[in-house]
């Protein structure tokens, strides 16, 4: 691909300069582009000039225990000027690291971007909370807000992990989620049993991803077409069950049980980590559980191996004996019951019953979350925290009133993925045979 | 023309040969399922021979044949999605249930409710896109067809939009968001400036195209310069547009004074479609644009140097480059020309049937043109048939819910299912019991034939 862009950019797409191109790339290994120092330098100077230089002389505030905490940290207090001017001259200390880098034809290291990332974040913060009519928030809502909005991006990126990992692309994810959801909704309001709720979810987005795997493994129907589909069939069934089923009788069908929160005794009462990692659902539990099995399955044992390897080169994998399609289908059938009890969390901990399209176009920040968390679970689980974040913050600043548009917040995830596809995290590569069919022969 | 025959050259056997007697719609189908498989895959995975429908196992009868040609196929499809839809409209029948109870007392009485449940649906349904027969006068019974044609009207030339693009090996999922730039930008030159008739119109019409060529070149760009998935940027694109849009409707520059919903003041009469059939309709001169854009987008791809480096690079971008195509530049324009075709149902939408811009402007046409560009093949005319079809569908639902109680949401049932189904002949074939015997049960005649729905959409 690589070599494709760059001969194409030079304007003269003759076959000997196409393949002088291809050679040239193939001799120097990797070349080290400017773009990530470039890229740093210009949001430094962003941030400098606008959280710093321009950021109201106001201070904010930033609540850091909450009342069951069982010892109480002071707020923190930055003044938004002086707080906006540090930090963007942290951020363009490193970019001036990576333009360093970069002039001794060294990459800048992945922990140089993801603090730029952290400081830049931190910045715009400071910047939209000291620039708010009432300055103060509390952080430990935010942090803790933050995950709850997460867990279904994460488990639906967890299930595209999964799948893309194995060759298939899944744009269906937000099909999973909706039929997770909805399932999760009408089983449990049947049974009058959240945890039969949450099961039946996960066999109902495994249904729709065996749906999508029959067709692009078996029929080897384009697997983007297939995902586009199924999302408007799933979007489809349920609304119409909804409507016919779920609104003639709420009562019976349509108020699942919810799944409580669960506190670990003590250790819920640590300030910020405490609520973030113990005064969870079920579900959230079962998140952090979920991103840990993916990590370790993947990376560390023989099944993970064999996966990759479907995913890279299905031809090599064939050769050594796995059976390349088999694998497939009961991978991408495993990512669409992770799925589907993320989808479990709309109706059975979020929010107590159904209603049409209740995941909002979460499946897609979730393959948003996937790319930027370059094809890895633990990537990915940062990746929608950050987007979670972005979420919250929305909702958070309309309330204390910011010269910032909440749509303008609401578009932030997006960008970011639209910066992050198009380099800005270094080149997002995707498992070499993802959305390809595998023919044997 | 030539090109268009140029995959069979390399095409062997049996099914090389059988192909000379097949039709010609035949083979305007197999070149189309070539070029769409360069989408995501490597085209090399789909042999080009393997994609004509063509079935391995030499020459079977007539009838076989007429059975398990495409256009059965594709007849069979939609048939296959009815019927499911509605066993699903049967399934939350309350008549039905009430005879399910004395199923097997009574089994005919079970069958006829199922019957009922359906057909009353599909009968609103056709009265309310086709013809009335309970109308006033002959006006009246065809104002169904009338409404159909309008709402077709944005899935034709958005669907065309998201065809154009797959031809050329791009997957178009941004038709949502193109046609709100091109909402957006259309609908400020209509309220916004005070122009002489005629002139406000054609400027109101420019800068919706310019609007949806602009996003959609964007993403064009972007993919030729960085290498960045075309999917993924659209999508991200539809909803940087959507917040950017109800940004706007929360602007003095966009809110209608007086109002505090976010929607736009009323574009002004100078800036609106006429009615092409008297003010009874809301059939507006959009449709016949979007009949010229059917042909203009048929001349494109099938007469133009442009269009057919468009066909190359879909088909295969690498060899598209050796023999000296600019890949870049055709990426880059093909997505602009199809945001431009999007933004054309933009201003159908602001200019036509709503004359007011709010942040449904684009409804769900965008996401429809995928299936509508699918349905159709990916070729002009096919997708104008298909537009025409979901906007009975869509028409036809309203009244539906109207007259039976049948929610709207049993259309995007079907039409996904019809979509499904097309993808895949060897599941409708099955399902029919059309499957070709096989002689030779030594070839790989499975995965030969599974290869058929290749990239086919």
């Amino acid at each position: 691909m690589s070599t494709t862009v760059s001969s194409s950019r030079s304007g003269n797409p003759q076959p000997e300069s196409a393949g002088k191109d291809a050679s040239a790339a193939t001799v120097s290994a990797k070349p080290v582009s400017w773009k990530t120092p470039v890229l740093l330098t210009a949001f430094g100077l962003i941030a400098l000039v606008f959280f710093g230089l321009l950021a109201p002389s106001q201070t904010a505030s930033f609540g850091i225990s909450t009342g069951s905490d069982f010892f109480q940290l002071p707020a923190l207090e930055v003044n938004a000027f002086a707080g906006g001017l540090v930090l963007s001259i942290l951020m363009l200390g490193l970019a001036a690291y990576a333009v360093y880098l970069k002039t001794r034809d060294k990459a800048a290291p992945g922990w140089l971007t993801v603090a730029f990332i952290v400081l830049f974040v931190a910045a715009f913060l400071i910047w939209v909370v000291g620039g708010a009519r009432t300055p103060s928030i509390s952080l430990a809502g935010l942090i803790a807000g933050s995950v709850t909005l997460a867990v279904p991006l994460v488990f639906g990126s967890l299930s595209g992990v999964l799948c893309e990992r194995v060759g298939v692309v899944n744009i269906a994810i937000e099909g999973q989620l909706l039929g997770g959801a909805f399932t999760a909704a009408i089983v449990a309001s049947i049974t009058q049993n959240p945890f039969i709720g949450l099961l039946a979810a996960a066999v109902a987005g495994a249904a729709v991803s065996m749906v999508l795997a029959l067709f692009s493994i078996k029929y080897l129907v384009n697997q983007i077409i297939v995902g586009v589909v199924l999302n408007v069939l799933v979007s489809g069934v349920t609304g119409f069950l909804f409507s016919t089923v779920m609104q003639a009788n709420k009562a019976q069908f349509n108020s699942p049980p919810g799944l409580d929160i669960i506190e670990i005794p003590v250790l819920s009462g640590i300030p910020v980590i405490g609520p973030i990692l113990f005064r969870q659902s079920l579900v959230g539990y079962l998140m952090y559980i979920a991103v840990l099995v993916v990590w370790v399955g993947l990376f560390k044992t023989r099944w993970g191996l064999r996966v990759r390897a479907v995913g890279e080169h299905p031809q090599a994998a064939d050769t050594l004996g796995i059976n390349v399609n088999a694998t497939r289908f009961w991978n991408v059938t495993l990512g669409g019951a992770v799925a589907g009890i993320g989808g479990s969390f709309f109706t059975l901990v979020a929010i107590d019953s159904f209603t049409k399209e209740i995941s909002g176009g979460r499946g897609f920040i979730a393959l948003a979350a996937l790319i930027f968390g370059r094809w890895n679970p633990i990537g990915a689980f940062f990746a929608a925290l950050l987007f979670g974040f972005a979420d919250n913050l929305q909702s958070i600043v309309t309330i204390i009133g910011t010269p910032v548009p909440s749509q303008f917040m609401a578009m932030l995830p997006y960008l970011v993925t639209v910066l992050a596809v198009a380099g800005l995290v270094g080149k997002s590569r995707g498992p070499a045979a993802s959305g390809i069919p595998y023919v044997k022969g | 023309m030539s090109d268009k025959h140029s995959p069979k050259h390399s095409s062997s056997g049996p099914a090389g040969t059988s192909r000379q007697a097949s039709s010609a719609e035949e083979q305007t189908a197999a070149v189309v399922s070539v070029d769409t498989a360069g989408g995501a895959m490597e085209p090399s995975a789909v042999p080009a021979t393997a994609q004509s429908g063509q079935l391995p196992g030499g020459p079977d009868t007539l009838l076989r044949k007429i059975f398990t040609g495409s256009g059965m196929v594709s007849v069979l499809a939609v048939l296959l999605a009815l019927i499911i839809g509605g066993l699903l409209i049967a399934s939350t029948d309350k008549q039905v249930a009430t005879t399910s109870t004395y199923l097997f007392a009574r089994p005919t009485d079970f069958l006829a409710a199922v019957w009922n449940a359906a057909t009353r649906s599909y009968i609103a349904l056709f009265q309310g896109s086709v013809f009335n027969p309970r109308g006033n006068g002959i006006a009246s019974q065809f104002a169904p067809f009338m409404e159909t044609l309008t709402i077709a009207t944005p899935l034709i030339t958005a669907g065309l939009g998201v065809a154009l693009a797959f031809r050329a090996g791009l997957f178009n999922i941004g038709a949502q968001g193109q046609i709100i730039v091109a909402g957006i930008l259309a609908a400020w030159v209509g309220f916004a400036l005070e122009l002489p008739m005629g002139l406000h119109l054609l400027l109101v019409l420019v800068a919706g195209i310019i609007g949806g060529a602009f996003w959609g070149g964007l993403v064009g760009l972007l993919k030729a310069r960085t290498g960045a998935h075309e999917v993924i940027l659209t999508i991200m694109f539809n909803y940087i547009a959507l917040y950017f849009l109800r940004y706007l409707l929360n602007t003095p520059a966009f809110q209608r004074p007086g109002e505090s919903n976010p929607i736009s003041p009323i574009l002004d009469p100078t800036a609106v479609y006429p009615q092409i059939l008297g003010s009874q309709y809301r059939l507006h001169l959009g449709f016949l644009l979007a009949i010229a854009a059917t042909v203009l987008v048929w001349w494109l791809l099938n007469r133009s140097t442009v269009g057919f480096e468009f066909r190359a690079v879909g088909a295969n971008p690498k060899a598209a480059q050796t023999a000296g195509i600019n890949v870049s530049r055709s990426t880059i324009l093909v997505m602009a020309i199809a945001g431009g075709l999007a933004g054309m149902s933009g201003v159908a939408q602001v200019a036509g049937t709503e004359k007011v811009l709010t942040d449904g402007v684009a409804a769900t046409y965008g996401f429809d043109a995928i299936t509508v560009a699918l349905l159709g093949r990916s070729t002009p005319w096919g997708t104008f048939a298909a537009g025409l079809l979901f906007g009975a569908f869509r028409a036809g639902a309203v009244q539906m819910q109207i007259q039976t109680g049948t929610p709207i949401d049993i259309v995007l049932v079907v039409q996904s299912l019809i979509v499904l189904f097309i993808a895949a002949p060897p599941l409708v074939r099955a399902i029919f019991g059309l499957n070709p015997r096989r002689r030779k049960p030594a070839r790989p005649a499975t995965s030969r034939e599974a290869a058929t729905t290749g990239g086919a959409a």
